[in-house]
């Protein structure tokens, strides 16, 4: 399926932001995206297994929360890393 | 016998990154390294250089994905982030679901292991490296100790002005005896290589209990352990300057601040000792009156130092802002050299590096503008 990633995290892609992975659910995508980009999913997924807090994931353009969410293989995967402070 | 000139190294970290600068051997003329910083735009909370290594670590909070630590084999010029970076572990349970927030402080191990490494992180956690920083590992003595939380009494604000495990010491003569700081929490030591911890805190303040014995639940800022005398151990507390005193199950802590001139008081977070003589050190106070205001005492700032062991404190003011300096020093922002005549080094939260090559007599501006300083070490070699 089809992910785009955000800016920051183009450095574990060699700048690459949209890309084809693979996954039955969220955190089976995270895995896959994570063997060919090491490092890349403790990123967006803290030790407890929780999205962290300025990571949005959105599946078909609705926001998830949960890693277990069941994906399809023409699901569209877009993760945004939410800027805050001044 | 006259120690021999050696090149200085300092690491500044910041808020937007890591700026190093080096010196001659006279250090009377410093470069910048590189036109922009290391990691730009990255919260820099710490950055220390092996002083037999070489290796630099730096902990650094990958801006709103995580924090994290890099290390440099080759003096900055490449940076490798570590493999496995301090993460608690993964529990089911919610009082150890812990997650790193930021990588606050680093200390090399004991000399005999110097690809030992040890990481303070907040919330307060202790990791440990035995690889020279590509993987970290949980001190799960601390980490996962039943009481640990009863030491913190509860999650805090985060760093860099909240709650945080610090000023990690190893014992230059015990490689397994460590000394932590929390803010807060107290002072702690394990002399197992971190598998049981006790509190060290008999003798010290903390006005802010209800129990004015209390072990633990206190909030020291800095503490300093001296890297060649043995069981001299200093700590610039919340409550003020103290002094290890006595031995065994004895020891207590003596404010050592009540010598400080009392319009000035004993308040403030960097404390940093001479390399060679164990009754001299620095401190850089600041106003803790009312709402705690964290500048310099009056908008004049000052060290004061003490060659006696903190029974009596000088001023050094000489070159500093004689008034509308209101700025301070963050904890792990002060360093020393290790020159025959040490170099005294601090940085500000307004974004400047000042230098004394003479111990504090005089004092220079090495850089202006930079983001606000977050820590300096200076490194001789």
């Amino acid at each position: 399926m089809k992910v785009l990633l955000p800016t920051p995290l183009g450095e574990f892609t060699n700048g690459l932001r949209e890309l084809e992975a693979k996954g039955a659910t969220v955190d089976e995508l995270l895995h896959d995206l994570n063997g060919r980009f090491p490092g890349i999913r403790f990123r967006m997924v803290d030790e407890q297994n929780h999205i962290r807090p300025h990571i949005k994931i959105f599946i078909n353009a609705e926001l998830e929360r949960s890693l277990a969410r069941p994906l399809l293989d023409d699901d569209e995967v877009l993760v945004v890393a939410a800027l805050s402070g001044g | 016998m006259q120690a021999r000139k050696r090149r200085t190294t300092i690491l500044v970290g910041t808020r937007k990154g890591l700026f190093i600068l080096h010196g001659d051997a006279s250090r009377e003329k410093w470069r910048v390294e590189g036109d922009v910083p290391h990691f730009l735009g990255q919260i820099v909370n710490h950055a220390v250089m092996h002083p037999a290594t070489g290796t630099i670590m730096v902990a650094a909070r990958a801006g709103h994905l995580g924090p994290s630590v890099f290390r440099s084999t080759n003096a900055g010029k490449s940076w490798q982030e570590a493999k496995q970076p301090p993460a608690f572990p993964a529990r089911k349970e919610a009082a150890y679901g812990w997650s790193v927030a930021h990588v606050f402080w680093l200390s090399p191990g004991h000399a005999s292991e110097p690809h030992v490494w040890y990481a303070g992180t907040s919330p307060h956690g202790l990791f440990r490296s035995k690889d020279d920083g590509v993987t970290w590992q949980s001190v799960d003595g601390f980490n996962l100790h039943p009481d640990r939380l009863k030491w913190l009494g509860g999650a805090q604000e985060a760093p860099p002005d909240g709650a945080t495990l610090h000023s990690i010491n190893v014992d230059p003569f015990d490689a397994n005896h460590l000394f932590i700081g929390m803010s807060s929490g107290g002072v702690f030591e394990s002399t197992d290589r971190g598998k049981s911890w006790a509190p060290l805190n008999h003798g010290c303040a903390a006005d802010f209990l209800p129990d004015p014995n209390a072990l633990y639940g206190h909030d020291p800022h800095c503490l300093r352990v001296h890297p060649t005398a043995r069981d001299v151990l200093y700590q610039q507390n919340h409550c003020g300057i103290y002094k290890l005193t006595g031995s065994g199950a004895r020891r207590t802590w003596q404010r050592i601040g009540n010598n400080m001139p009392k319009p000035i008081g004993d308040i403030g977070f960097p404390l940093v000792l001479h390399p060679r003589k164990p009754d001299t050190l620095w401190v850089f106070p600041m106003d803790g009156t009312s709402v705690w205001p964290r500048v310099s005492v009056g908008g004049k700032p000052a060290l004061y130092c003490s060659r006696d062991g903190g029974a009596s404190w000088i001023k050094q003011a000489n070159g500093l802002p004689t008034r509308h300096g209101w700025f301070t020093v963050r904890r792990q922002a002060m360093s020393v050299d290790g020159a025959d005549k040490v170099g005294v080094y601090f940085g500000t939260t307004s974004g400047e590096m000042w230098a004394s090559f003479d111990e504090g007599a005089k004092w220079c501006c090495l850089m202006q503008h930079l983001p606000q300083i977050l820590s300096v070490e200076a490194v001789s070699f």
